[in-house]
């Protein structure tokens, strides 16, 4: 992909009376606007199709810092507008980027910022536990919240009606049969068809974007590491970049290649764990086994060679606090060997099985219009002709010496959703001897330097998911004043309203899976 | 005499049809790769469950605290009319393959009445995909044992089952098809992939579990039971009917003994092969499911064509 220059192009196109400050930091371009032109601006990104790619507002003083992040060809612009705490207002730019929906839902929650003409202005993440002048991210709200009694249920959510002969509601969750993560799903379904879904999340907020606030960068390291247990190399890694951005840090090779490694292992657990939960959710239940026994060899091995079965807190602020030792690197090398024979073995299987596919081609279908529209991300969208990967599209460390395969299908059901997991099981698997290969000697972690205050960073990566987004900025003494991490999922979740219509109600649950979105990084 | 055997049998029944439920699971397992439970587990699933005090909705009628009582003694009723280890006996002679069905429609009636009972939205769901489903199986089911029936000329199992053995080891193309419609039946009534899963927890997905969502405790266990025993009972009947070879004619002693073995090494077999099928299909969407049952029929029907076409004049 060409990486011409477009932001200049961009900028002569934009109208007189929209002034663009253009600050070139060492990590990403900074626009500042003024915030009545904030949704004009968009009207002209989407013109010009640049990608929405993450939103969050920031307390500074007495004012508001609002930030939208988007991207073209692999290029990151940081737009931002400042507001006064007297009038929290500011156009929506939801109008015409439907990814830009919950976002700025989050932040009017959570800062009682007003988005105007915002399409759907019901709360998001403030659920009615919380009493309604109360705006958790405000400096002046207590870290420790305002503990009541007993938490009021989340009552009278208005959700969307329909009506007609035979249509009927069905409330699924948050509490669920089996032990997953809380979220509500609300279907209108006539007999077994789905008319409409909509999801209620939320249900999982932890606070961690005010809890973040203070923290020292190897404690902030720690709990970007548990955004998502799931993707807790991917969260740590986004956090530690921005981190190493704002600070200036730059990492030794081999911790890179370290990372690297243990980015591509994670990736590589989830798609086997994801692919084997998928085959269950049509009862098939030989391929779970199969997978779940795959996967968890996969995991011993992490306990073994890195000392954690799902690598938390590897990652640290300028490296890494592992080492891969020779023995280590042959153990891994030939556990990928053997995982490529059973591998082969089990795909066969399932490719040959027509039941399977009868079940997962055609079902829980995304079109490639929708998937842009929403700017889906990692498996999600590759599979609908989302051609999309920070790896190789923003190369990073260590990324930037290999090659990176992205699998791209256009089908946009759950069978193109599985190959592509698998196709990427693959890519990762050379990706990992590559990097054992390039594994050079030195350093595991450069020196930590106190950042300036105020200093930023966005630190972007490819998780399993897709791509992650993590902001930081830095407050006085090597503290932190602001984290947000944008989980994929985040992204991700309004398109399964989307590919599930058209579905009967039994097969929401693989339509599901096959998406598999994060409650928690969702609900932060 | 003959009525006490008939009563043993039917308590027989009962008990053991958890242990088939374990050996099917032991199975299932084997096949998968993984160490299974022990095959006494159900056993220990209903015991633990009827401990457990059972929690009941707040909106719940008299209909949702007696269904799980008439689904068990209608599962039970159901199980005396068909011969397990020995023909001739007084219960089996008493109703026949009709009637049989009939308990099993009787219980599902009220399984799909306690579903939509307490008003949750899985119940009524489950009692719906229940019912689309029972509608087209019965008469599938019937057709197939109609064939049985024309052949025997009775509608009584224990004479049909004695005209079986009578006539020797005969190819009959009718029974071909008749068994293939029944066994196709009885998987989508026993609520076994690809028709229904029941280890499921996706609620979403559900058929049989969706109804019983809001049983916990010894109704549970009641409803857990029935459904054993009716798996059992579809077992039964497909390995009498078919292969009833090693059933006892006569009520001695060693008669008796030889024909319980006979029947639990059969049931056993049948459970193979059901794990087997489980184990290499996926469960199939929910609007195949008719395609899968008209199949059935069409084969209970071809089956009856060919009685009359090929075998009836003899």
């Amino acid at each position: 992909m060409s990486h011409s220059n477009w932001t200049a192009d961009f900028l002569s196109r934009l109208g007189t009376d929209m002034t663009v400050t253009a600050i070139d930091t060492a990590s990403t371009t900074v626009w500042q606007i003024e915030s009545h032109v904030w949704q004009r601006f968009a009207e002209l990104a989407v013109r010009e199709k640049l990608r929405w790619a993450a939103g969050w507002a920031e307390q500074v003083q007495n004012r508001f810092f609002i930030n939208a992040c988007f991207e073209k060809q692999g290029q990151y612009i940081l737009l931002r507008t400042i507001i006064d705490e007297s009038k929290p207002e500011l156009p929506s730019q939801a109008t015409v980027y439907p990814a830009a929906n919950r976002s700025e839902r989050h932040t009017q929650d959570m800062f009682g910022i007003k988005f105007i003409d915002h399409p759907d202005n019901r709360r998001w993440t403030r659920h009615q536990a919380w009493i309604d002048s109360q705006y958790p991210l405000r400096k002046d709200f207590p870290a420790e919240g305002t503990p009541v009694g007993i938490t009021p249920p989340d009552m009278h959510y208005p959700f969307i009606q329909s009506h007609g002969a035979g249509v009927y509601e069905i409330p699924v969750g948050p509490v669920h049969a089996g032990i997953i993560e809380p979220g509500h799903f609300r279907f209108q379904a006539v007999g077994e068809l789905i008319l409409n879904l909509e999801e209620r999340l939320g249900y999982v907020h932890k606070g961690i974007e005010k809890i973040a606030e203070r923290r020292t960068p190897e404690s902030l390291a720690k709990l970007a590491g548990r955004v998502s247990g799931d993707t807790t190399v991917g969260h740590c890694w986004a956090a530690c970049r921005a981190m190493e951005q704002a600070a200036g840090v730059v990492i030794p090779p081999r911790a890179a290649l370290i990372r690297g490694i243990l980015a591509e292992r994670e990736r590589i657990a989830n798609h086997m764990g994801d692919m084997g939960a998928i085959c269950n959710d049509v009862a098939f239940v030989f391929a779970q086994m199969q997978f779940t026994r795959l996967r968890e060899l996969w995991l011993r091995t992490n306990a073994t060679v890195f000392g954690h079965r799902l690598l938390m807190d590897r990652i640290v602020p300028g490296g890494v606090a592992c080492d891969l030792s020779e023995a280590s690197c042959h153990l891994i090398k030939k556990e990928i060997a053997e995982l490529r024979k059973e591998m082969a073995e089990v795909i066969l299987a399932l490719d040959l099985n027509t039941s399977l596919e009868d079940r997962l081609y055609t079902a829980g279908f995304l079109a490639e219009q929708t998937a842009a529209a929403f700017g889906a991300l990692g498996y999600v969208g590759r599979a609908s002709g989302q051609d999309r990967d920070v790896r190789r599209d923003t190369p990073y460390a260590p990324y930037d010496r290999v090659t990176v395969k992205v699998a791209v299908e256009t089908q946009g059901d759950i069978a193109s959703r599985f190959w592509v997991r698998y196709k990427e099981i693959i890519a990762a698997l050379h990706l990992i001897e590559d990097f054992i290969d390039q594994l050079v000697v030195g350093e595991l972690c450069a020196e930590w330097q106190t950042p300036a205050m105020g200093s930023e960073g966005l630190g972007i990566i490819e998780g399993w998911r897709g791509e992650i987004i993590s902001y930081i900025r830095f407050d006085a003494d090597n503290k932190i004043a602001r984290f947000y991490p944008r989980d994929p999922s985040q992204i991700n979740w309004p398109t399964l309203e989307k590919l599930v219509l058209d579905n009967i109600v039994p097969d929401f649950p693989v339509c599901n899976k096959s998406l598999n979105g994060s409650y928690s990084g969702n609900d932060l | 005499m003959n009525w006490l055997i008939a009563v043993l049998q039917s308590m027989l029944f009962v008990v053991l049809a958890p242990l088939l439920a374990g050996w099917l699971k032991c199975c299932k397992c084997y096949l998968q790769n993984r160490k299974a439970p022990s095959v006494i587990q159900p056993y220990r699933d209903l015991l633990k469950l009827s401990h457990k005090q059972p929690v009941v909705a707040e909106q719940a009628s008299w209909i949702f605290l007696i269904s799980p009582y008439i689904i068990f003694s209608a599962t039970v009723l159901a199980a005396t009319v068909v011969p397990f280890i020995a023909v001739n006996l007084p219960t089996s002679a008493s109703a026949d393959v009709i009637v049989m069905v009939g308990f099993f429609a009787f219980a599902r009636f009220f399984l799909a009445l306690a579903g939509l009972d307490i008003g949750t939205a899985f119940g009524g769901m489950g009692s719906s995909r229940e019912m689309t489903i029972s509608s087209l199986a019965e008469p599938a089911m019937l057709m197939a044992v109609f064939t049985l029936t024309m052949t025997a000329s009775t509608t009584n199992l224990s004479l049909a089952i004695a005209h079986v053995l009578n006539e020797g080891l005969v190819l009959r193309p009718s029974f071909v098809f008749a068994l293939a419609a029944l066994t196709l039946v009885a998987i989508a009534e026993t609520g076994r992939i690809p028709v229904d899963n029941p280890a499921t927890h996706l609620e979403l997905t559900m058929i049989h579990e969706a109804m019983i969502l809001e049983y916990s405790g010894r109704h549970l266990a009641l409803i857990e039971w029935a459904s054993q025993l009716k798996l059992m009972l579809y077992g039964v009947l497909i390995a009498n009917i078919f292969l009833p070879w090693g059933i006892a004619e006569t009520f001695s002693g060693q008669a008796l003994g030889y024909g319980l073995l006979a029947i639990m090494g059969k049931l056993a077999v049948l459970a193979i092969f059901l794990a087997i099928a489980e184990t290499l299909v996926a469960k199939m969407r929910l609007f195949r499911v008719q395609e899968y049952l008209s199949f059935a029929y069409l084969l209970g029907l071809l089956g009856m064509l060919s009685h009359i076409i090929l075998e009836a004049a003899r």
